[in-house]
């Protein structure tokens, strides 16, 4: 089970988040117009990297709060937790 | 009778208290802390079993973890437990156990059969074999091995006993109460850290207990026993002995069971049978040990014949005798010990030591002893059946090729050593990537994956005195890092015997002419012929080899065969161990209860329970209650010796003619307040929000961004920058999660906030023609009549003296209101809703009714909003907005979403107006038509339509627009049932939807 940092609370047990997917996907804006493709890519396509991937959890038996994690896949290090509104470095 | 095999002195046991207990029917004795393996030793029993595919006799190898034969089922205080090895089990008075694997008895086992014909049972049969004919495997051949296989019966009672779970945190977890945990413990507790010292045995310290060593001046074992009387004493130290680390998790979770009551007659009250630990440790030390590597030789399972480390640990332990005219195999010098312990109590060992001429001063000791030595030496075969009556032994050439002439000794027991595996599956399972140690021919970690330290055995360190030394230094250098004090401890001197180097021999060849079983795995049958074949017809990977000949699958994962297997492969191969590379070590090191695993989440503790706060009323009204996700709702009101299908309709036609009341405590409430709310449910909603006045409540639809429908429900404006949201029960967390993202991550910028108010609000729907009527009596001093509350609309009103919310929406498609009060007052307004509906013919009525009142008015529900439709499916595309963007709108134009004959909910009707149909049934054109028949659609949900009386369901139809007026089928296959129907609209009753206005 990881050990992840919530940047609100501290380190807390995994069992209290939910896992939200790859963080580095921007919605498109609203009432743009985007093509089948970019909806597409947006809805469905991710890609599935071994190593370093920023991704989205939320504390849900927590603070609620969205967070991003930046988690190893293959071995589940994670180097760095962020505040949503926190600018990855 | 007698205990012939028991020394008159001696041992850790306690002669004081006798036990009796049986084994196999029969009557024993043995004493407090006797294993059960120790107690039958003692009484001189040595068949325990028979093995899993010849039926051969089994005994005893090992004397814990370790032990591959002694597997029983025993039987405490009523209750039956498979799979548990006899080597572990305590004995407590009154303990039974018996066999496995044999029938119809251990003595006479009919499966042996398989052991005459075992040149048909080689690796692999069972998938050459049983392949064909197909019709075969589920009739006769599965149901047969099913019955010949196995290691004892599952019990299918309800298990009585309780299991825990226990969340732990602790600076360093330290696995094994050997001399390298009891000095890291010690180093570190000194040091102020918070240490969980855990021990697998009933007894603390290890390898202490049986070794013949000096540590500061005293015995090892007085030591072990200082140190711990000191750590017992000390508060941040947390001592667990029958307490097996049994898996090494990510970011440093450990997991480890405590047998709390295994070793009592009966479980005492309040207290867990076992318990399971979930520690998080800052520092892992793993001191495992190390455990005995057996050398192969013909008829190497033959009872009689085990480790030599097992036979000393009985005799000093416990006070057995495994024999009384042993004989020590080694490769090394560990034999010796046994040897020497066997001479110490006035039994004379014959040692067969492979090396040609060691020279150490343990076997100069047994030298002086007097104990005969035979070097070059090699036990070619064990003969004997039930038990080892002699043994066939031969020199051998020093390239360990060549037998020498056989001769036979007489002898009742085989005590083998073949020198040392250190226990490192911890380390292993953490993700180290363990390296070969060729100084000793076997696996030990390298370097650390998670915050894990190897220490003394396990790391392949067997000289005591190094492993002291580095497991005070790493308690020292661990504690001190955490706690940040530097406490000095003394490093005791030690006195130990030097060892000489083991040979590097594991398996004796056969004779010429001879085909002796020669075992590697002797829980799971499988003999060096058996690896043989398996490279021969091609398998290289170890890991294929492993699967192919089952080597070490067995309940004992291989802990005494994986490396001779290895070993075996590696010179047939030519080439290295380490290239072979070992298999993957997973969790749990060792068999593990289902029910520690379970924990106490059996029964009604396998979710929560949510009850409304009316639950107790309905009980109390003989409510019939069902599972809607965590809560119980009222299914139906059973008056009499009505049936759910009698009930409910009662309760539906009541509402449809006069007034009901229903508990909708349980939909999911959220408040979204804040200056941007409006703009906000204009994205998260289909339709508009921006113009909705304050005391108005609207219906909304919210998708995902995929397009598919999440979540309806009413929304209303409370005040100017107050919404109050409902959701359906089953989505409310879902739904709060969802609103959360888009708030936290995707606009931040908008000002709102949401909470879920679920828990704060009790609601009751008051549906039927006489609604307003009730309310009226309800609410005197509050305007209800239609032009005061029109339909979707909202006021507050004082339920004497208490405050409500009344809203007037409805799911039944009656004229109906919902109000909330404080969920503290929901039985207060629940009683005076029942009281001042009496003179309206007011009933209570449950899930059921409703169901039935939705459905005939075709308002959709989570069997409709399942996941897999659109709007349009629902007949719920005139609220998507054409002049602003939602949350999934862009996805409503893929090409499945518009296509002409997309699916779309329609009504179904029987053409007999009589028979039920079953939810979930499929739709097809041709009743008769070949398989697989195309399906059309299916049946969502289904009802007894109380304002026509017959049946009446929903269906998800493909091309529904067009279908209307169309007869096809309902097929069931599994209810074996075929309907002929017609499809109508959805809106079955009052499909203008005059009644909610009226």
């Amino acid at each position: 089970m990881l050990h992840i940092k919530c940047p609100h609370c501290g380190i807390r047990s995994q069992n209290e988040f939910s896992y939200g997917g790859d963080a580095t996907v921007k919605r498109p804006e609203l009432n743009k117009e985007v093509t089948d493709q970019e909806w597409d890519n947006f809805v469905y396509n991710r890609v599935s990297p071994r190593g370093k991937h920023l991704e989205l959890w939320q504390h849900l038996s927590g603070c609620r709060q969205w967070i991003k994690v930046e988690r190893d896949t293959a071995t589940h290090e994670i180097f760095k937790t962020y505040k949503a509104n926190e600018e990855v470095a | 009778m007698a205990q012939g095999y028991r020394i008159e002195t001696g041992g850790l046991i306690n002669r004081n208290k006798k036990i009796s207990f049986k084994f196999n029917g029969v009557t024993y004795f043995g004493y407090e802390g006797d294993t059960l393996a120790s107690a039958l030793l003692a009484n001189g029993v040595h068949l325990v079993g028979r093995s899993f595919k010849y039926h051969r006799p089994r005994g005893f190898f090992g004397a814990g973890v370790d032990e591959p034969y002694a597997v029983v089922q025993l039987y405490r205080n009523g209750e039956t437990e498979p799979n548990i090895k006899a080597t572990e089990q305590e004995l407590f008075e009154g303990l039974e156990a018996s066999s496995v694997n044999c029938w119809p008895s251990v003595n006479f086992d009919i499966g042996a059969i398989n052991n005459v014909l075992k040149i048909f049972l080689p690796a692999g049969f069972y998938y050459k074999t049983f392949m064909w004919p197909k019709s075969f495997w589920y009739k006769i051949y599965e149901p047969f091995i099913r019955k010949a296989a196995g290691l004892g019966v599952a019990s299918t009672k309800h298990d009585k006993e309780r299991y825990e779970h226990k969340y732990e945190y602790c600076d360093l977890l330290i696995a094994g109460s050997g001399p390298s945990g009891l000095a890291s413990a010690y180093s570190a507790a000194k040091n102020g850290a918070k240490v969980i010292l855990a021990e697998d045995k009933p007894r603390y310290g290890g390898s202490l207990l049986t070794s013949d060593v000096n540590i500061g001046n005293q015995l090892g074992k007085d030591w072990a026993d200082g140190i711990i009387s000191e750590l017992k004493e000390m508060p941040n130290v947390t001592l667990k002995n029958r307490s097996q680390v049994f898996g090494y998790y990510d970011h440093n979770m450990l997991v480890m069971s405590e047998k709390v009551s295994d070793h009592l007659p009966k479980t005492k009250k309040y207290h867990p049978n076992k318990r399971l630990w979930y520690i998080r440790a800052k520092e892992v030390l793993i001191s495992s040990g190390s455990i005995e590597r057996p050398i192969v030789f013909g008829n190497n399972d033959t009872p009689g014949v085990m480790l030599s480390s097992a036979a000393k640990e009985y005799l000093k332990v416990y006070g057995v005798l495994v024999g009384k005219k042993p004989l020590v195999f080694t490769n090394n010098d560990s034999g010796y010990e046994t040897a020497i312990e066997f001479k110490k109590h006035g039994v004379d060992p014959i040692v067969l030591d492979s090396r040609l001429n060691p020279q150490s001063e343990i076997i100069d000791e047994a030298k002086n002893l007097g104990i005969n030595i035979k070097n070059s030496y090699v036990v070619v075969a064990a003969q004997g059946y039930k038990k080892v009556k002699s043994a066939d032994v031969a020199t051998i050439s020093e390239d360990k090729k060549t037998l020498g002439k056989i001769e036979n000794i007489i002898c009742d027991c085989i005590c083998v050593s073949g020198f040392w595996t250190p226990t490192i599956h911890l380390a292993s399972q953490s993700g180290n990537k363990t390296k070969f140690n060729e100084e000793i021919d076997a696996f030990v970690p390298g370097a650390s994956k998670q915050n894990e330290s190897t220490l003394g055995a396990a790391n392949g360190v067997f000289t005591l005195e190094e492993t002291l030394k580095t497991s005070f230094e790493k308690g020292k250098e661990l504690s001190k890092k955490i706690t940040e004090k530097d406490n000095e401890v003394s490093i005791p001197n030690v006195v130990e015997k030097k060892y000489s180097k083991h040979d590097k021999f594991w398996c004796v060849p056969l004779p010429k002419g001879k085909s002796y079983k020669r075992f590697l795995d002797f829980q799971n049958d499988v003999a060096v012929s058996d690896v043989e074949i398996a490279l021969r017809e091609g398998y290289r990977s170890i890991e294929h080899v492993k699967r192919y000949t089952t080597l070490g699958m067995a309940t004992d994962q291989g802990k005494t065969s994986n490396l001779n297997g290895l070993q075996l492969v590696s010179e047939i191969e030519n080439k290295v161990v380490p290239s072979v590379g070992h298999t993957t070590f997973r969790p749990p090191y060792t068999p593990i209860s289902i029910g520690a695993i379970v924990g106490r989440e059996v029964g009604k503790h396998s979710k929560p329970t949510r009850k409304s706060p009316i639950h107790n009323w309905h009980e109390e009204h003989n409510a019939v209650f069902v599972d809607a996700g965590v809560w119980l709702r009222p299914r139906y009101y059973k008056r009499g010796n009505e049936t759910l299908f009698e009930a409910s309709k009662r309760e539906a036609k009541n509402v449809r003619t006069n007034v009901g009341v229903c508990d909708v405590t349980t939909l999911g409430k959220i408040d979204v307040k804040g200056p941007d709310a409006a703009e906000f449910l204009n994205r998260v909603y289909t339709n508009a929000w921006l113009k909705l006045p304050v005391g108005k409540a609207r219906y909304g639809v919210m998708l995902r961004e995929d397009g598919i429908v999440m979540d309806d429900g009413t929304t209303t404006r409370i005040s100017e920058n107050h919404y109050h949201m409902t959701t359906t029960t089953a989505q409310a967390a879902n739904v709060l999660s969802h609103l959360e993202y888009y708030l936290q991550l995707v606009w931040p910028e908008l000002n709102v906030n949401v909470v879920s108010t679920t828990e704060q609000w009790a609601g009751a729907a008051i549906a039927g023609p006489k609604s307003r009527d009730l309310l009226k009596k309800l609410f005197p001093k509050t305007d209800v009549s239609n032009e005061g509350l029109p339909f979707m609309g909202y006021v507050e009103g004082d339920l004497f003296g208490v405050k409500a919310r009344i809203f007037r929406i409805s799911f039944s498609g009656e004229l109906a209101y919902e109000v909330n009060v404080e969920s503290d007052n929901g039985r207060f307004m629940w009683e005076r809703i029942i009281e001042f509906g009496e003179e309206f013919q007011i009933q209570p009525y449950g899930t059921e009714a409703l169901s039935t009142l939705r459905i005939e008015m075709g308002h959709v529900a989570g069997s409709e909003l399942d996941g897999r439709t659109i709007p349009y499916d629902n007949a719920l595309e005139g609220l998507l907005s054409k002049k602003k963007d939602f949350i999934g709108k862009r996805s409503l134009q893929r090409a499945a979403f518009v296509a002409d004959d997309r699916q779309r909910i329609v009504g179904v009707v029987p053409l007999d107006k009589k028979t039920s149909i079953p939810e979930g049934s499929h739709l097809v054109k041709d009743a008769n038509a070949p398989l697989p028949n195309k399906k059309l659609g299916h049946i969502s949900a289904s009802c007894w339509s109380v304002e026509y009386d017959n049946p009446f369901s929903l269906a998800i139809l493909k091309d529904g627009k067009n279908m209307i007026g169309e007869k096809l089928f309902v097929m069931s296959p599994l209810k074996n049932k075929v309907i002929p129907v017609e499809i109508v609209s959805s809106h079955y009753v009052d499909p203008k939807g005059e009644r909610v206005r009226s």
